[in-house]
C-alpha cells in the first residue's frame, strides 16, 4: 500500500516543507548557556566544599568567563527573535508553564550574580595575571571604576563577606540553567525527537562536561587538571549512559519516536552524530583522559577542544534534527 | 504561586515602569496596535457584480474596505449559480484587479509580425479607435464587411457582437463551442431537438443516480454544479464515475470504472444493450416519447458487456451492475454528458449515445433527471435593423459540418489561411477575451492564419499570448471595474443579475461597451448605440423586464416566477423539436445529412511504446490561462505537474518533482519543463496535467515558464465531422530528461564554430 | 460556550476556497496560509482510496502553544478560541515548535500568526470566513456545548476523527469520515 500526501496551497517560509525556524542562534545559545551554568556551578560547589584556594581556576578565575558567555548567548537569542522590539515583554510576566519564561528569568538573575562573583575575587585575579601587562591594565582600570561608584563598591564588599550565601544561590540557579537548556526542548511534545525527559539531564551533563573542559584547559595547577579530568571522565560516562538510554527510549516508543531515532540510525544525521558528537566529543577525549591517568603525557588542550567541539555539534544536531521530526505526515 | 498581576505590582519599581506599558497599550492609537482590523460588513460599501473568472457567472457583492479599496468578494444568496458561496476563483477574483501585470494602455504594433519582443507603441484611445475604424472600413471596401470575424469569450463580447452585426458580418464564433461543448449540443439537438446550454438543467438536487463520463466535477469548479453534487454525496446518491484517472469525484463515487482511454463509446453501447435487452428501460416513457427503439435494439445486439470488456478493460459485472443502478434510480438518474466533449472526433455520436441512454431511462423532463429550464429574454436597446450580410459562417462551415449550431472558431481561422482561395475569406479578426493560441489546437494553423490577416484587434485584460500577435491591443478593465450586459441565465426559475463597477478602472483601461460604442461612432454606426451612458441602456432594459437599475444596484439578483412547468407530467403530451416530433433514438436528421443515424464504435489510436496519452483537465483554483497570473490563485497553485504512474516512473528512472521535457508524436517539444508527480491515480498508458500553464509570455510574471503548456503539444486534431469540433485527446507524449533546447542550441553553436 | 469545527472529508473536493477566502477576509499576506488542504491517497491503481481535508489551527483544549508562550501573547479567549496578541509577541517561535499541526507561522511583520476562528466575525454572530464560503458546505462551525448546534448534531450522527490524538492536545476540529 503506497500512501501519498500532498499539502496544497501552502508553502510558508521556514515552516514548509520541513520546520526550520531555529537556526544557529538557538544551538549556540544552548551551548553557551550550558558552559556558563557549569562554570557557575563548579565555582560555587568547590567553594562550598572549602577548596577555593586549592582549585583556584575553577573557583576564582574561570567564573569571569561566565558573564561574557552569557552575554554572547543572549545576543544570539536576541538575533533569533523575529519581533525583537518587543523583547522586554519577557520581563513583564512570569509563566510557570513555559520553560522559556523560566529561562528568561533565570538568565536575568544569573547575569548580575555571575558578574558579582568574579568581582569579589578581583584581587586574586589580578595576582593570577600580574605577569600579563595588558590584562593587568584592564583589571586595574576596573578596580578604579568600582572604587569610584560607592554603592557598587559596598555591594561587592557585602558579597565578598557573604560569599557562602551567594554560592548557594549560584548553585541552584546554575543547575536550573543547565537543566533548562534541555527542558526547553523537551517541553515541545510536538517534536518527537525532543519530547523525552532524558533531554534535561543529558544537556545538563553535557554542559557540565564542556564547562569542566574549559576549566581543565584554563587551569595552571596539575592537581586541578587531574581532578577536573576525572570529573570529566565521570561526566562523559554518565552522558554516554544517557545517550544509550535516549535511543532505547525512542525505539521502545511510538512510530513517530522510532522515526525520530532512525534519523540517527541510518538517516541523514547518522554520520554527524556518531562521529561528530560521540567519537569526537565523548569517546576520544575519554580515551585520552584515561591514558593521561595512566601516566601518558597528553597536552591538555586536545581533549578539551574535542569536548568543546563535540558539545557544540551536539546542540546543532539536536536542534536541526528535532525540527524535522513531527507527528503528522 | 504568584499571579501575573501581583508580580507586576511588586516589580513595578524594578522593571522601571515597563509593566505599566502593557495596560497602557489598550488605549493606544490604532497605528501602535498590530491587531487586524477586519471589515465590518454591515457598514462596508458593497457593489453587486457577477464573476468573470470563469463562464459560470456567479453573482455576488464586491466589498470595499475602510480605505475604499476592494477587499473581498462574497456570493449573493439569491443567486442560484452560487447560492451565496463563491468558488476559489471567484473569491480570488480580487487578484485580477490588483494584478500589476495587466494591460495598461492601448498599444499599436510598429514592427513586423513576429509575435515576439516589445514591438508595441503606446497610443491614445482616439488613435486606437481611428486606426481600427480605418482598417475596418478598408476591409469592408476591399473584401466586404463579412470578411471581419469576431472571436470572443468575455462578457463584453455581447457589445462587440452587436457592433459586428451592425457593421455587416455574422462571422462570429465562441471557441467554447467547437473547442468545448459543441459536440454535446449537437448530440442533444439530434436526439431531443434542443441543446443543453449553460448551466446544464440537470436536476442533481433531486437525483438518485449520477453517471459521470470523463467529467471531473470537484476539479472543475462549476459552482452550482459542484454544490448540487456535494449535496448529492451527502444524501448518499449513487455516483458512477467513468475516468481513466482516479479523480476527486472518483474517490467519492460508489463505482469508479477505470476505463481505457478512447473507449467510452463501447461502454455506452454496452449499457444501452443491457438496458434494452434486460428490459430495464422505462417502457411507458420510451413508448410515448421516443422513435426508433427497434432499430436501436437490433443495432446494439452485439454490444454486450463481454464485448465492451475487451475494449474498455472494465469488468462485465461492473458494466451490468452500474446499468442496473441507473435503471433502479430512473427516472431520477442522470447520465451527464460533460462539458468539454471534444475528444476523439466521434464526439457528437458519443454524446448522442449519452442522450439516448437518458431517454431510455426516461429521465429527460423528469424530476431527478433533466428539468426544463427557463430564461428571461433580455430586450435589445432599440436600434436600426442589422444589414444583411452576403454570406455568413454557414457558407463556410455547413458544407462540411452540417450540424454546426453556431460559428466554428477553427473554421473561421482556416478561412483566414492563404490557402483559402474561395470568395469566403476572413481578412480581419476582432478577438475579445480569448487566448486563441492555447484554446484552439494545432497552433501552427492559427499562427499561419494570423500572419495572413490584414488586421487584428485584441481586447483583453491581461497580456496573454494572443496579444503578442495583434495590430492593436485594447486594454479592457476587469469585471470589478465596469458595467456589462445583463446576465440572464436559464435555471429552475428565470433570474437576472447586474454587474456594476466597484472601483474606477486602473491605469488607462476601459470597459468593453465603451470601446464598442466609440468604434461604432467612427464607423457611422452610432445609431446602433443610441444611448449616452451604459447606465441609461441598462436601466431601459431593466425597466422592460420589470425592475430598474436602481433596484438591481441594491439587490444584485432578481428572480422571476417560472411560466412553464419544470417537469413533464405523467403521460403529458410533448412535442420535441425533431423531424418526428419525438426523441429520436434513430436520428433521421443525421441520416439525411449522411451521418450515422445511431452511434457506432470506432477504435481509436492507442499510444506507441514509450509514448503516453496526454490527458488534460482543470484544477479547482484556476480557470486555465485566465488565472495563471492571478496573485491570489497562483499562491494556491503556481504551476502544473505531470501525473505519472509509479510503474512508468520506475521504467524511466524518474524521481518526484524531477523536471522533464515532453515531445509529442509529431516531434513537437514543450517549451518549458514540467515537474513530475508520481502518483497511483493515473493509468500506466496516460499522463495528466492541468491545462493553462507554461505561458511563454514574459510580461506575465507569475505565469511565465511555470509548468508546461499542453496546448503546444496538441498538434493532432480529430475534427468531428458532424459539427466541426476539434478533438484533442489523440496526442501522445514521450519524456526527455535532458533539456532538448539546450542541446539544440549547443548543436547550433558547434556548427557555427566548426 | 465552546467553539469547534466539523470538517466533512466526504464532501470536500480540495478546491482551496477556504484558503483564499481566509486570505481576503483576514489580510493574510500572499505566500502565507492560515488554513490549507491535505490530500491523502492510499493504494495501487486501480484499488485506490483518497481523503481530502481542510486543516487549520485546531484551537485545542490542551493547548501546548499557550502553555509554552513566555510572554502570554498566546492566550485563550472566550469560547476556547486561541489567539495571539501581536504587540506582546517577541517572535521566539516556541509556540510554533510546540504545535504538532504546524498551524502557526511567523507573519512577515515578525509576530506569530494563525487561524483565529474569525473571532471578529463570531463576535458579531457570523460564522468564520472559510465556513461561509465553502461551496460544498463541508465546513461547519458552532458551539460544541450546545447540543442542538449543527456541529454537535454532526458529531452525534457521523463518525469522526481528530488529527494526532496521541499528541494529547485535545483538538476541537473534527474530521467527519
Amino acid at each position: 500500500m503506497t500512501e501519498e500526501i500532498i499539502t496544497s496551497g501552502r508553502d510558508i517560509p521556514f515552516i514548509d516543507p520541513v520546520l526550520n525556524i531555529w537556526h544557529w542562534q538557538i544551538p549556540l545559545y544552548l551551548y553557551l548557556g550550558g558552559i556558563a551554568a557549569a562554570l557557575v556551578f563548579f565555582s560555587a560547589y568547590f567553594y562550598i566544599r572549602g577548596r577555593g584556594n586549592e582549585l583556584k581556576t575553577s573557583v576564582q578565575i574561570a567564573p569571569m568567563l561566565a558573564p561574557v558567555v552569557i552575554v554572547i548567548g543572549l545576543l544570539a537569542l536576541l538575533l533569533d527573535l523575529r519581533h525583537p522590539a518587543y523583547f522586554w515583554q519577557l520581563y513583564t510576566t512570569i509563566r510557570f508553564n513555559s520553560p522559556m519564561s523560566w529561562g528568561a528569568w533565570t538568565l536575568g538573575l544569573i547575569m548580575p550574580l555571575s558578574i558579582i562573583w568574579p568581582l569579589t575575587y578581583l584581587k586574586e585575579i589580578q595576582k593570577y595575571y600580574e605577569k600579563n601587562k595588558f590584562f593587568s591594565g584592564i583589571l586595574e582600570w576596573l578596580e578604579r571604576m568600582i572604587n569610584m561608584i560607592k554603592p557598587v563598591k559596598s555591594l561587592i564588599e557585602w558579597f565578598t563577606v557573604n560569599r557562602y550565601f551567594l554560592a548557594w544561590v549560584n548553585i541552584i540557579l546554575a543547575v536550573i540553567l543547565g537543566v533548562y537548556t534541555g527542558i526547553l526542548l523537551s517541553a515541545f511534545n510536538a517534536r518527537p525527537l525532543w519530547n523525552t525527559s532524558i533531554l534535561g539531564p543529558l544537556f545538563l551533563t553535557s554542559g557540565l562536561s564542556t564547562g569542566a573542559a574549559v576549566i581543565m584547559w584554563w587551569s595552571r595547577s596539575a592537581k586541578e587538571r587531574i581532578i577536573f579530568s576525572r570529573i570529566d571522565l565521570l561526566l562523559i560516562a554518565v552522558e554516554g549512559f544517557f545517550i544509550i538510554h535516549l535511543f532505547m527510549g525512542f525505539l521502545a516508543s511510538g512510530a513517530v519516536q522510532i522515526e525520530a531515532a532512525e534519523l540517527f540510525l541510518g538517516g541523514e544525521f547518522t554520520a554527524i552524530f556518531w562521529i561528530g558528537v560521540v567519537v569526537i566529543g565523548l569517546i576520544l577525549p575519554a580515551m585520552l583522559e584515561t591514558m593521561e591517568l595512566f601516566g601518558y603525557h597528553i597536552p591538555i588542550s586536545i581533549p578539551a577542544i574535542l569536548i568543546l567541539v563535540g558539545g557544540l555539534i551536539f546542540r546543532f544536531v539536536m536542534v536541526e534534527a528535532g525540527q524535522i521530526t513531527r507527528y503528522l505526515y | 504561586m504568584k499571579t501575573r498581576r501581583e508580580f507586576i505590582k511588586i516589580s513595578t519599581v524594578a522593571a522601571g515602569g515597563l509593566a505599566m506599558v502593557k495596560p497602557a497599550l489598550s488605549w493606544a492609537p490604532d497605528f501602535l496596535k498590530k491587531d487586524i482590523k477586519p471589515l465590518d460588513e454591515s457598514k462596508a460599501q458593497r457593489f453587486p457584480t457577477f464573476c468573470e473568472v470563469c463562464f459560470w457567472k456567479c453573482a455576488g457583492f464586491t466589498y470595499l474596505n475602510k480605505e475604499g479599496n476592494i477587499q473581498k468578494i462574497i456570493g449573493n444568496e439569491k443567486d442560484p449559480h452560487s447560492n451565496g458561496r463563491f468558488c476559489p476563483r471567484g473569491t480570488g477574483g480580487v487578484g485580477m484587479y490588483y494584478d500589476n501585470d495587466r494591460l495598461k494602455t492601448p498599444l499599436k504594433r510598429v514592427a513586423g509580425k513576429n509575435g515576439e519582443g516589445p514591438s508595441f507603441k503606446e497610443i491614445s484611445w482616439d488613435e486606437a479607435f481611428d486606426d481600427i475604424a480605418a482598417n475596418m472600413k478598408k476591409i469592408a471596401k476591399e473584401h466586404g464587411p463579412e470578411s471581419m470575424a469576431l472571436l470572443y469569450h468575455a462578457s463584453s463580447g455581447s457589445y462587440f457582437k452587436h457592433l459586428m452585426k451592425a457593421y455587416g458580418t455574422k462571422n462570429i464564433a465562441k471557441p467554447s463551442y467547437a473547442q468545448c461543448l459543441g459536440p454535446r449540443e449537437a448530440g442533444f439537438v439530434a436526439t431531443y431537438g434542443a441543446g443543453i446550454s449553460s448551466p446544464e438543467p440537470t436536476d442533481i438536487k433531486n437525483t438518485q443516480c449520477l453517471v459521470l463520463i470523463g467529467n471531473h466535477v470537484g476539479e472543475n469548479m462549476h459552482n452550482g454544479y459542484v454544490q448540487e453534487v456535494a449535496d448529492a454525496i451527502e444524501r448518499g446518491v449513487t455516483i458512477v464515475t467513468v475516468d481513466p484517472r482516479f479523480s476527486t469525484i472518483a474517490s467519492k463515487s460508489k463505482y469508479w470504472l477505470p476505463i481505457k482511454p478512447a473507449t467510452d463509446m463501447a461502454l455506452l453501447l454496452a449499457w444501452i444493450h443491457v438496458i434494452i435487452y434486460d428490459e430495464l428501460y422505462n417502457k411507458k416513457y420510451v413508448e410515448q416519447y421516443t422513435f426508433g427503439l427497434d432499430e436501436l435494439k437490433s443495432h446494439v445486439k452485439n454490444f454486450t458487456p463481454e464485448w465492451a470488456y475487451t475494449k474498455t478493460d472494465i469488468d462485465p459485472k461492473d458494466i451490468r451492475d452500474t446499468a442496473y443502478e441507473m435503471a433502479k434510480a430512473a427516472p431520477a438518474a442522470i447520465v451527464h454528458p460533460g462539458r468539454h466533449t471534444t475528444w476523439y472526433g466521434d464526439d457528437t455520436q458519443r454524446t448522442r449515445a449519452i442522450a439516448i441512454l437518458n431517454a431510455l431511462l426516461g429521465s429527460y423532463g423528469k424530476k431527478g433527471g433533466w428539468y426544463f429550464p427557463e430564461k428571461k429574454k433580455v430586450p435589445a436597446f432599440p436600434h436600426p435593423e442589422y444589414p444583411h450580410p452576403h454570406w455568413t459562417w454557414k457558407d463556410i462551415t455547413r458544407k462540411t459540418y452540417k450540424s454546426a449550431g453556431t460559428g466554428i472558431s477553427n473554421d473561421l481561422i482556416k478561412a483566414s489561411l492563404p490557402s483559402n482561395k474561395s470568395e469566403h475569406k476572413i481578412k480581419g479578426w476582432f478577438v475579445v477575451g480569448t487566448n486563441l493560441l492555447t484554446t484552439v489546437p494545432d497552433q501552427k494553423i492559427t499562427k499561419e492564419a494570423i500572419a495572413n490577416l490584414d488586421f487584428m484587434v485584441v481586447v483583453d485584460t491581461m497580456p496573454a499570448e494572443i496579444t503578442g500577435y495583434a495590430d492593436i491591443i485594447l486594454p479592457e478593465c476587469t469585471y470589478l471595474e465596469r458595467y456589462d450586459d445583463i446576465r440572464s441565465s436559464q435555471h429552475r426559475f428565470p433570474n437576472i443579475a447586474l454587474r456594476m463597477p466597484a472601483a474606477k478602472p486602473r491605469f488607462n483601461s476601459k470597459p468593453g461597451w465603451w470601446m464598442a460604442k466609440q468604434i461604432a461612432e467612427r464607423l457611422d454606426l452610432g445609431e446602433y448605440f443610441a444611448y449616452d451612458t451604459v447606465e441609461e441602456e441598462l436601466d431601459w432594459k431593466f425597466k422592460q423586464m420589470g425592475t430598474s437599475l436602481e433596484e438591481m444596484q441594491k439587490v444584485g439578483v432578481k428572480q422571476f416566477t417560472k411560466e412553464k412547468e419544470l417537469y413533464l407530467e405523467d403521460g403529458e403530451e410533448y412535442y420535441f423539436n425533431t423531424d418526428t416530433g419525438k426523441i429520436e433514438l434513430y436520428s433521421l436528421d443525421l441520416e439525411a445529412k449522411g451521418y450515422d443515424p445511431m452511434p457506432k464504435y470506432t477504435e481509436h489510436r492507442q499510444p506507441d511504446q514509450n509514448f503516453y496519452r496526454l490527458i488534460y483537465g482543470r484544477a479547482p483554483m484556476h480557470t486555465f490561462g485566465r488565472t495563471s497570473n492571478n496573485p491570489n490563485l497562483t499562491d494556491l497553485m503556481s504551476e502544473n505537474k505531470l501525473w505519472v504512474n509509479p510503474k512508468v516512473a520506475k521504467i524511466w528512472g524518474l524521481a518526484a518533482d524531477q523536471e522533464i521535457w515532453l515531445q509529442n508524436q509529431d516531434g513537437k517539444l514543450s517549451s518549458f519543463p514540467i515537474k513530475v508527480r508520481i502518483t497511483e491515480r493515473i493509468r500506466h498508458d496516460s499522463v495528466y496535467m492541468v491545462h493553462g500553464f507554461g505561458s511563454a509570455k514574459g510580461e506575465l510574471s507569475r505565469a511565465y515558464g511555470r509548468g508546461a503548456s499542453d496546448s503546444e503539444l496538441i498538434t493532432n486534431v480529430k475534427y468531428d465531422p458532424i459539427m466541426g469540433g476539434t478533438g484533442m485527446r489523440e496526442n501522445f507524449v514521450t519524456f526527455l530528461t535532458d533539456n532538448p533546447h539546450k542541446e539544440a542550441k549547443e548543436a547550433a553553436r558547434k556548427e557555427a564554430n566548426s | 460556550m465552546r467553539y469547534g469545527m466539523a470538517m466533512d472529508t466526504r464532501k470536500c473536493v480540495g478546491c482551496s476556497d477556504c484558503v483564499v477566502a481566509c486570505q481576503t477576509e483576514n489580510n493574510v499576506p500572499l505566500g502565507y496560509a492560515r488554513d490549507w488542504i491535505v490530500e491523502s491517497t492510499v493504494g495501487t491503481y486501480p484499488n485506490l482510496d483518497m481523503e481530502i481535508r481542510s486543516e487549520r489551527c485546531n484551537h485545542c483544549d490542551n493547548t501546548p502553544c499557550v502553555r509554552t508562550c513566555p510572554t502570554g501573547a498566546s492566550h485563550v479567549i472566550e469560547g476556547g478560541i486561541v489567539k495571539v496578541t501581536p504587540e506582546e509577541c517577541i517572535g521566539c517561535g516556541a509556540c510554533i515548535q510546540a504545535c504538532p499541526y504546524d498551524a502557526r507561522y511567523f507573519h512577515p511583520d515578525g509576530y506569530v500568526d494563525k487561524c483565529t476562528f474569525c473571532d471578529h466575525r463570531v463576535a458579531k454572530g457570523q460564522t468564520t470566513a472559510c465556513v461561509a464560503v465553502c461551496p460544498t458546505k463541508s465546513l461547519t462551525f458552532g458551539d460544541l456545548d450546545d447540543p442542538n448546534s449543527d456541529v454537535s448534531r454532526l458529531l452525534r450522527d457521523r463518525k469522526w476523527k481528530v488529527l494526532a490524538p496521541e499528541a494529547g492536545t485535545k483538538p476541537q476540529v473534527f474530521f467527519l469520515t
